[in-house]
């Protein structure tokens, strides 16, 4: 299973004076149960290429090869990518519509022409998966905190047994332990469940924490892929697009130049901390 | 003297059923004691829920208290006569930059504030170009808000409240919805109109990296002020914020797991790469 995008453009307004190029050649493959990192700043195309992922948008011209199928062929089943491909937008929670969670959660598989019985198995899973406590399934999903109410949104999309999940910037307005309940889930649906994950994200640390291939998008193109250690490598490249290497980084570079024997690829506050203590105990 | 003061500031959300009656009572901030003086830079953190941005509502009085009192330069938000005065004193920024925007020209949206309240043309025109300077906007004057990035969006909006020319802004969250870029773009402009300007300044964000300039942090669980002190003094208690669902910057925290595992010279609430690589290449560089 994986998806390759071979040769992708898409034109916003195409024909009228306000004609924009939002993906430019994009070419990349992301594996089967890849745990991908999509970066760039705000504008730079990773919204537009996620949607192209589950077939919202359509490619101007180029292919999308879903497990080796292409998925604008005639007779491709547009209805069943969706299943496959489940995407969660920005503020997800602002989609809650239902009178109880559970009902919200059901609704997605539902749709899918699933059965009663086999649709409410599916959303009870789903919400076991995301950890909401029991006695909250059957509240109204508008009296959830925020954080409660995005990981509602997250099993109505996982109710649908997605192959790969894509999730544009999941932890946007969450305080710092929102965020991380939200990363960690995410984690676990990819380690246990072996879900390919794609991750849009503004924030390098977290990218360098979870992902384990980083595209990087710069006015609607590839301007890198490779390991999050390869990607980082390159922080001045990377601030050239208004990006830049995670914070510990750039202490191990300077720790470097002021003479100590540490590793300058440390991406993580773990790893640079290990060498840290290795450098100052071997001196 | 202060500029934004509370007393036992205590408000309800109230939800009431379709006859009217009373279903539900939501206490979002119990007892809550703030002074803030002129000039400073004040730091609110919270998890969600904590009650922040409820209280940041009270300062700029778009909500009133069930009990005790906010003023404002010397003035209760509850009384209706003040309330023009304390909403052009005490401007407000908010998360979405497309929700606050509504000129369809930079200029003109700029120029809304001021022409609301009363100030002649000319005048007009010279307190959107101060602001529009101030923020470095100046060059998109004649853009349309659309057009520009969050960032920069953001940046016109709080120019819209600087051409009111508050004595303090509420920022609730201001960098929320921007990327890196947009984000640093948006806290150097915060601390540029407190250091040049010397307008007051409150800041309520999730991003711990931004707060560390700050004068003073407050930082709010379950509607009550749990903890106060300088960056440094707050920063030092990492178990402490993240029973609170916080956390500190990274950099302090690889400082605190440095020392946990057995860099003891190197002090607790450290705030600046600079601070931690001075500290290691004073005690621990060998050459």
């Amino acid at each position: 299973m994986s998806i390759i995008l071979d040769h992708v453009n898409y034109i916003y307004s195409k024909g009228t004076s306000d004609e924009v190029k939002a993906l430019d050649d994009v070419s990349f493959e992301i594996p089967d149960g890849d745990f991908l990192g999509l970066i760039g700043h705000t504008g730079s195309g990773k919204s537009t290429l996620v949607q192209h992922l589950d077939g919202l948008l359509k490619a101007s011209s180029g292919s999308i090869y879903f497990n080796g199928e292409d998925i604008y062929d005639r007779d491709y089943d547009m209805k069943a990518l969706r299943g496959k491909v489940g995407l969660v937008f920005q503020y997800p929670e602002h989609q809650l519509f239902e009178e109880d969670v559970f009902k919200d959660v059901c609704f997605g598989p539902k749709n899918l022409g699933l059965s009663q019985k086999d649709t409410e198995l599916a959303a009870y899973r789903a919400l076991k998966d995301v950890k909401l406590p029991d006695e909250l399934f059957y509240v109204s999903p508008f009296e959830l905190s925020g954080g409660q109410k995005r990981r509602v949104a997250l099993a109505g999309v996982l109710a649908m047994k997605p192959e790969v999940l894509v999730l544009d910037e999941p932890t946007a307005g969450l305080d710092p332990e929102g965020r991380n309940e939200i990363l960690g889930l995410i984690k676990e649906l990819h380690d246990k469940q072996g879900i390919t994950i794609v991750l849009v994200s503004h924030s390098m640390d977290d990218v360098a924490e979870y992902a384990d291939h980083i595209v990087v998008m710069d006015k609607g193109k590839v301007f890198m892929n490779g390991t999050p250690k390869e990607i980082f490598s390159h922080a001045s490249k990377l601030e050239t697009i208004g990006l830049s290497a995670p914070g510990v980084t750039y202490i191990m570079r300077r720790l470097k130049r002021a003479g100590f024997d540490v590793d300058t690829t440390a991406i993580t506050v773990k790893e640079a901390a290990d060498s840290i203590i290795r450098a100052v105990n071997h001196a | 003297m202060s500029i934004v003061e509370t007393h036992n500031l205590s408000f309800d959300y109230i939800r009431r059923d379709e006859e009217g009656n009373v279903s539900s009572i939501n206490r979002a901030l119990n007892d809550v004691e703030l002074a803030v003086e002129k000039g400073e830079f004040i730091a609110i953190l919270g998890g969600n829920g904590s009650g922040k941005s409820t209280l940041a509502k009270h300062i700029n009085a778009i909500l009133y208290p069930t009990e005790g009192y906010v003023m404002v330069d010397g003035k209760k938000t509850s009384e209706e006569e003040n309330i023009l005065s304390i909403r052009q004193k005490a401007g407000m920024v908010f998360q979405n930059p497309d929700n606050q925007i509504i000129g369809s020209i930079v200029e003109e949206d700029v120029g809304f504030g001021p022409e609301n309240m009363g100030v002649e043309t000319k005048g007009i025109w010279e307190r959107v170009e101060e602001s529009l300077k101030t923020l470095g906007m100046w060059e998109y004057r004649k853009h349309s808000p659309m057009r520009l990035s969050g960032g920069q969006k953001q940046r016109v909006a709080i120019a819209g409240v600087v051409a009111m020319h508050p004595e303090c802004i509420i920022m609730d969250e201001p960098t929320a919805m921007l990327d890196p870029a947009g984000r640093k773009d948006v806290i150097r402009a915060a601390r540029a109109l407190n250091d040049v300007e010397h307008i007051t300044i409150i800041l309520i964000t999730h991003y711990m990296e931004e707060v560390i300039y700050a004068n003073r942090v407050f930082v709010m669980e379950k509607g009550e002020i749990r903890m106060t002190g300088t960056p440094r003094e707050i920063f030092s208690r990492l178990e402490e914020l993240e029973e609170l669902r916080l956390t500190v910057p990274q950099t302090t925290k690889l400082a605190a797991e440095l020392k946990k595992r057995g860099l003891k010279e190197i002090p607790d609430g450290i705030l600046t790469d600079e601070e931690l690589i001075q500290s290691l290449c004073r005690s621990y560089l060998t050459m």
